[in-house]
């Protein structure tokens, strides 16, 4: 990556303090300013920079022909986003809220999911979907959904989920320069949350990899994007009672990384899974079979799955009551524990 | 002779009397009883040519060899040798017209029956046949002949041609003045997508930016078994307005009116000053596909009505009826169609089909290693009967 922006500060000067906005928003900057082929588009991206400033300052500093205002139609978007794609350009589309971007559904699965099968690897879709998602935000219908499982489902489409801002500010900018369309989803309950250091002259890992966020013996945690801080607070809680937690980012959904999990498993014997989508046909689902396939005669106890429950969102009031938390993520492995 | 949905008003009580033979603002240089008119508004009046006997007979045979790829496809079809067609008779003329008006660094997205247009953009009539029989699902590279591989879902190209237009625009190829640089966009849909989002959302997203984009909306009448009048109860042409750009009706059984009106299009978005809807008002002869039987909802003195406007008779007519064309020209014609069927048909026979392992080629740009695994041990397994 060329052309980072530079610290404020003196001493460190490629290391400084931001949040998960602003780090993707650097990293939008940076493949920018690498690419100039890359765009951004979306609802309010321009002027505003985006209901969650993600954008902010694009617009002013490229200018309007590379981070477009769109009118308001997803499917639009992505549509026309897979035409600029056609033609060389390297779009990376906002879907304001996770609960819009079903206008678009189609064009993502039947057009930007298999426009490189269907034209025999002529055609690629270079183009980057970037969905905040998750829940935790105290807001109305449709603003806190978890949709990556459809995605995932879906071949032609690699998904991704950052869970910190260093994260988000390298994934961003490897989604970017991937050849394959790239759902990425970040945790927008995270957004302004909390700060880390970021280095801008650091390598990162491969976009398509999980890491080890925390080691352990005795239950492996798999989470991503926002469950990744819940299922560390749950193994600092679990500390605190002599119970070793190892905590996994999965980081990436599609593909899967499984080898970190396998490694993790067959010390472990035993897994819990935490994500906010729906349990029913989640990732938990593939990510339990995946283990029992290749660990059965490692595990312990069966892979447990703790997620949002099989409802639609409740409203914002009860939310927190759908959301796995610390304690769901305990009891789960109290229960594995016990088998 | 007007057709009746029984859920509401007809055509001719939607439309007026006149709109079943297109209105009094029809756009037509040759009528039905090939004779040549001027019947255009001013504005297009610089592409009312006076066309040249080897571009007239240029059309016919274009128009006859289309007609042919269409009726020996759905011959195959019956044989069993395509999966399913989708027919284009009756639209020769809209389609040519539409083909022919384009420059080479021109761009195309069609819908899936755009085969006339095809053959305009030098396809081989061959490769067409592939997605209909199940061998691809598109065989050709878009870039090679400046023409989008076939869309299934309805309208869905119609924002690729807008966004592909939008990158024609960032890559200054748009208004230059230059008549070898200047590019534009024809995105073909029908009178059913234009009740889709899509194709409602490309015209918000074409007038936004003012891209230079020729929406080519072959109204045949029918989306299937629906009607026009349970698409729109306005000319399609006019709700152009509504979003901020010219729309005009063409004869689309008319070549030369709908070449004259494609160009205009086409030069006006070339030149900067944005899309175009063209209403090429025509009829489907055939089915929607060769899965549909439209004697089930609609009446054959429909048909009948619309035969007498056929684009290929009225053409042979005023070649003949001007001395443009000698007796052996049409024979010649027929000889070479004859011999484009035969070519089609053995062609089509031996196609081979795909590898089973061929679907894991090209899920992605840089295949991924889970799905490596899944290839992998598939061809083990099939790998097992090879060797029983």
């Amino acid at each position: 990556m060329s052309a980072q922006p530079t610290s404020q500060s003196g001493t460190q000067s490629s290391t400084q303090k931001v949040t998960l906005a602003k780090a993707l928003n650097m990293g939008l900057r940076a493949s920018m300013e690498h690419d100039d082929k890359v765009l951004v588009m979306g609802e309010d991206v321009g002027k505003l920079g985006g209901v969650f400033r993600i954008t902010d300052g694009l617009q002013k500093d490229f200018g309007e022909d590379r981070v477009i205002d769109s009118p308001l139609a997803e499917s639009g978007i992505v549509g026309t986003a897979v035409g600029l794609a056609l033609r060389g350009y390297r779009p990376v589309v906002e879907i304001q809220f996770d609960g819009f971007v079903y206008p678009a559904y189609d064009q993502i699965v039947c057009q930007v999911a298999k426009m490189h099968f269907r034209s025999q690897g002529r055609s690629r879709m270079p183009m980057v979907i970037r969905i905040p998602f998750g829940g935790g935000i105290g807001a109305v219908e449709h603003h806190s959904e978890s949709p990556e499982a459809q995605f995932a489902h879906t071949p032609g489409l690699k998904v991704v989920a950052c869970s910190n801002p260093v994260d988000g500010y390298w994934m961003l900018q490897q989604a970017i320069a991937c050849d394959d369309p790239v759902v990425f989803l970040e945790p927008k309950r995270q957004y302004h949350a909390d700060k880390a250091d970021l280095d801008v002259d650091a390598t990162p890992a491969p976009l398509f990899s999980s890491r080890v966020v925390r080691r352990g013996t005795d239950v492996t945690v798999l989470a991503y994007g926002p469950t990744v801080k819940t299922a560390l607070k749950a193994a600092e809680a679990a500390s605190n009672e002599g119970r070793s937690l190892e905590v996994i980012d999965l980081r990436t959904l599609s593909p899967l990384d499984m080898a970190p999990v396998y490694e993790s498993v067959r010390r472990t014997g035993r897994a819990v899974v935490c994500h906010e989508a729906h349990v029913n046909l989640g990732m938990g689902a593939e990510l339990a079979a995946r283990i029992t396939e290749e660990c059965f005669y490692s595990l312990e106890a069966p892979v447990l799955r703790v997620g949002g429950f099989d409802t639609p969102y409740p409203p914002s009031r009860i939310e927190e009551d759908f959301l796995p938390d610390l304690d769901r993520v305990l009891d789960a492995v109290d229960r594995s524990l016990a088998v | 002779m007007s057709h009746t949905s029984g859920f509401g008003p007809d055509l001719a009580e939607v439309f007026g009397p006149s709109q079943q033979d297109g209105g009094p603002e029809l756009v037509q240089l040759l009528t039905p009883e090939g004779e040549r008119v001027h019947h255009l508004p001013p504005e297009f009046a610089q592409f009312d040519l006076d066309f040249s006997a080897e571009q007239l007979r240029g059309f016919y045979r274009d128009m006859v060899l289309t007609r042919r790829i269409d009726t020996e496809a759905t011959a195959l079809q019956r044989h069993g040798e395509l999966g399913i067609w989708a027919q284009l008779l009756g639209q020769e003329a809209a389609q040519i017209g539409a083909g022919r008006a384009l420059r080479p660094q021109d761009h195309v997205f069609p819908t899936y029956r755009e085969h006339g247009v095809a053959w305009c953009r030098g396809l081989d009539p061959l490769r067409l046949l592939g997605l209909f029989r199940g061998v691809d699902q598109g065989s050709w590279d878009p870039e090679e002949f400046h023409f989008g591989l076939y869309t299934i879902v309805i309208g869905a190209q119609t924002l690729h041609a807008t966004g592909y237009a939008m990158g024609m625009q960032r890559d200054g190829v748009v208004g230059t003045g230059d008549p070898d640089r200047d590019a534009a966009v024809v995105a073909h849909f029908g009178d059913g997508a234009s009740s889709q989002g899509d194709v409602n959302e490309a015209f918000i997203f074409a007038a936004s930016y003012n891209a230079p984009v020729v929406f080519f909306c072959q109204n045949n009448q029918w989306a299937i078994s629906e009607p026009i009048e349970r698409q729109t109860r306005i000319p399609l042409y006019q709700r152009a307005l509504g979003f901020g750009f010219p729309g005009v009706r063409v004869d689309g059984n008319d070549v030369l009116a709908t070449y004259a009106v494609t160009q205009a299009a086409l030069q006006r978005a070339r030149e900067g000053q944005g899309p175009t809807l063209v209403e090429a008002y025509t009829y489907r002869m055939g089915a929607h596909t060769t899965t549909d039987d439209p004697t089930r909802y609609r009446l054959s003195d429909d048909v009948e009505h619309w035969k007498l406007k056929d684009p290929i008779a009225r053409l042979e007519v005023y070649l003949k009826r001007n001395g443009l064309a000698e007796g052996s020209f049409f024979a010649d014609i027929a000889d070479e169609a004859d011999q484009l069927g035969a070519t089609l048909r053995e062609g089509c026979k031996a196609m081979p089909d795909p590898r089973p392992l061929s679907m894991f080629d090209h899920v992605y740009a840089e295949m991924t290693d889970e799905l490596a695994a899944q290839r992998d041990g598939f061809a083990a397994y099939l790998s097992q009967f090879e060797e029983a």
